[in-house]
């Protein structure tokens, strides 16, 4: 399904994180997924959060620049190729994937994925059942 | 409206006549009473019935911002101390403070100057003045408070700073005139986006700004967002304070209360006066001060001079918006930076703004440039691919633009300190 993504810029500098997190506690807000794309200077802290415009909201009070992004959330059963199977489905039909993240437990592998299309993305991925 | 039509509008000739007069004047004045200019006129062989017109003026001997330190506090002053009505002093961040004194007289004339300047602006005696400069010390706030009451304008004496306090004002008062540093003004208007103020309903139309060096970039961007027309102000404490010049609706350039302060071009390396239209370092003399005149003081601000006809009807010389300042330009790599051209380079990109910030350093023996550049909306991306992008685009508009290589370095929203006072642009770790 699609769902939706909180990014946020953040310096790569010690306590920066610390301070994001501590404005998502101070709201409530509980964080389901995370990944952090860094260079040498500056990082994108994304995000899947339990109330996406709130969090957003509290950041941006507190002068962060933050992006919400459609983003497809997929689970695949947690065997060798499952993944292969799905990605090569999307890039048969010319889809590409920016960057994902995610982990698997209990025999499911959890998956977030931002790509060129997330509307066609869905679709391939998953067909409705007739 | 032209506030003091025969000083404003008077033909060179007889502005040549009256500049001689005074000129005259302020040189026995300054011989009888300061011994600083006695010694130096006597050294140089001038007595004050040598000075015959305002030519003579290039014979005289220059006053730098050291010799007020030398003289600190009131070896300058020309009046005795009974007849000093206010002091006035720089911030002394660099060395001790410079202090300039007023006599009632020089009071009059500092407000006749800045009435002039927001008459020059189009406000009238309808309109209500938010001085948003510093009070104090600081020449900003009193100046424009003066000015403003002498229009017969109301004045909201707010200062700077407290900015939703302004922001309150403003819609509360609904004041039309707005007197601040320009670096403040686009902090007041980012800060009325982000409290989702509505511009065009707020009664604000005109912007009386100055104290830093600014462009018309700028300029453009402040009257875009906050829907008013802006003026550039320029003064310093050292000759009145602000109202030395002002901007006109002709926009091309600003007029000088020449009448009170005759202004020379020099070349800031060999101090030979150079031709009107020539760029280079601001120099003034004051014709009618009392408490502290000053000959020939250097400001080091860069600028020419026009005294071609001006659409607006005024005739009163103008001076070049200040594109930087002689002890401001960076020498990187042998190459000269001011920090006026990145900011002119950030706001030719959409997705910059013109919060920033240099870093100067050395690397062994090469020199960097650092460019801090807050993070926009517009340019913030959750692909790193997308921002690398942004900061490459900026990267190289700047480079272009400077000629020599930077570091650019996006940084967060807010980071940079936003100035309530000057703005704080450079910081050089060479020295």
């Amino acid at each position: 399904m699609i769902i939706q993504q909180l990014s946020v810029f953040i310096q790569n500098e010690s306590g920066r994180l610390v301070n994001v997190t501590e404005i998502l506690y101070d709201a409530e807000i509980n964080i389901s997924a995370l990944s952090i794309a860094e260079t040498e200077e500056y990082g994108i802290l994304r995000m899947i959060v339990s109330d996406t415009e709130k969090a957003a909201e509290a950041l941006r009070a507190n002068s962060y620049k933050v992006r919400i992004t459609d983003v497809i959330c997929m689970i695949t059963p947690d065997v060798p190729g499952a993944l292969n199977k799905c990605l090569k489905s999307l890039a048969t039909e010319g889809i590409n994937v920016s960057y994902m993240y995610g982990y698997s437990n209990g025999g499911k592998a959890r998956l977030i994925m931002k790509t060129s299309d997330p509307e066609r993305a869905a679709e391939i991925l998953f067909p409705p059942i007739n | 409206m032209i506030w003091n039509e025969p000083k404003e509008c008077m033909s060179r000739d007889e502005m040549h006549h009256l500049q001689s007069a005074r000129f005259k004047s302020v040189i026995n004045r300054v011989y009888h009473n300061v011994p600083f200019y006695r010694k130096k006129m006597q050294q140089i062989g001038i007595e004050p019935t040598d000075i015959q017109t305002i030519e003579d003026i290039v014979s005289l001997p220059f006053t730098t911002k050291q010799d007020l330190r030398d003289n600190y506090p009131f070896g300058l002053f020309a009046s005795p101390k009974s007849e000093v009505v206010r002091f006035h002093a720089s911030s002394g961040t660099t060395g001790k403070p410079t202090v300039v004194g007023y006599t009632r007289k020089d009071i009059e004339i500092f407000s006749e100057v800045v009435a002039r300047a927001l008459a020059c602006a189009g406000a009238t005696k309808e309109d209500t003045v938010q001085v948003a400069f510093g009070y104090g010390l600081f020449t900003g706030g009193l100046g424009l408070h003066y000015g403003a009451e002498k229009l017969g304008a109301a004045v909201v004496p707010i200062s700077g700073g407290n900015t939703s306090k302004q922001l309150q004002l403003l819609q509360d008062f609904g004041s039309t005139v707005l007197a601040s540093t320009p670096s403040y003004a686009a902090h007041l208007s980012e800060s009325m986006t982000e409290s989702g103020i509505d511009a065009s309903k707020l009664p604000l139309r005109i912007g009386i700004f100055g104290a830093e060096p600014w462009t018309p970039a700028l300029r453009k961007k402040i009257e875009e967002s906050l829907e008013i027309t802006a003026f550039d102000i320029y003064g310093l404490s050292e000759i009145i304070g602000p109202g030395v010049a002002v901007s006109c609706k002709a926009q091309d350039g600003l007029h000088i209360a020449e009448d009170h302060f005759f202004p020379e071009i020099v070349s800031p390396e060999t101090l030979q006066p150079l031709d009107v239209g020539k760029t280079g370092e601001l120099v003034f003399t004051t014709l009618t001060k009392e408490a502290m005149p000053l000959l020939r003081y250097r400001t080091r601000d860069l600028s020419s001079l026009n005294d071609s006809p001006c659409q607006c009807g005024r005739s009163n010389i103008r001076m070049a918006k200040i594109y930087g300042r002689s002890d401001d330009m960076l020498i990187i790599r042998g190459v000269n930076v001011f920090p006026s051209q990145v900011e002119s380079a950030l706001l030719e990109i959409p997705e910059a703004k013109p919060h920033y910030q240099l870093i100067v350093d050395r690397q062994g023996t090469m020199d960097t440039l650092e460019v801090q550049v807050e993070i926009d909306d517009k340019c913030f991306s959750d692909e790193l691919v997308q921002l690398s992008q942004i900061n490459k685009k900026i990267k190289h508009h700047i480079e272009s633009i400077l000629g020599i290589s930077v570091i650019l370095k996006l940084v967060e929203h807010k980071t940079i300190q936003r100035s309530e006072g000057k703005a704080r642009r450079v910081i050089d770790r060479r020295v």
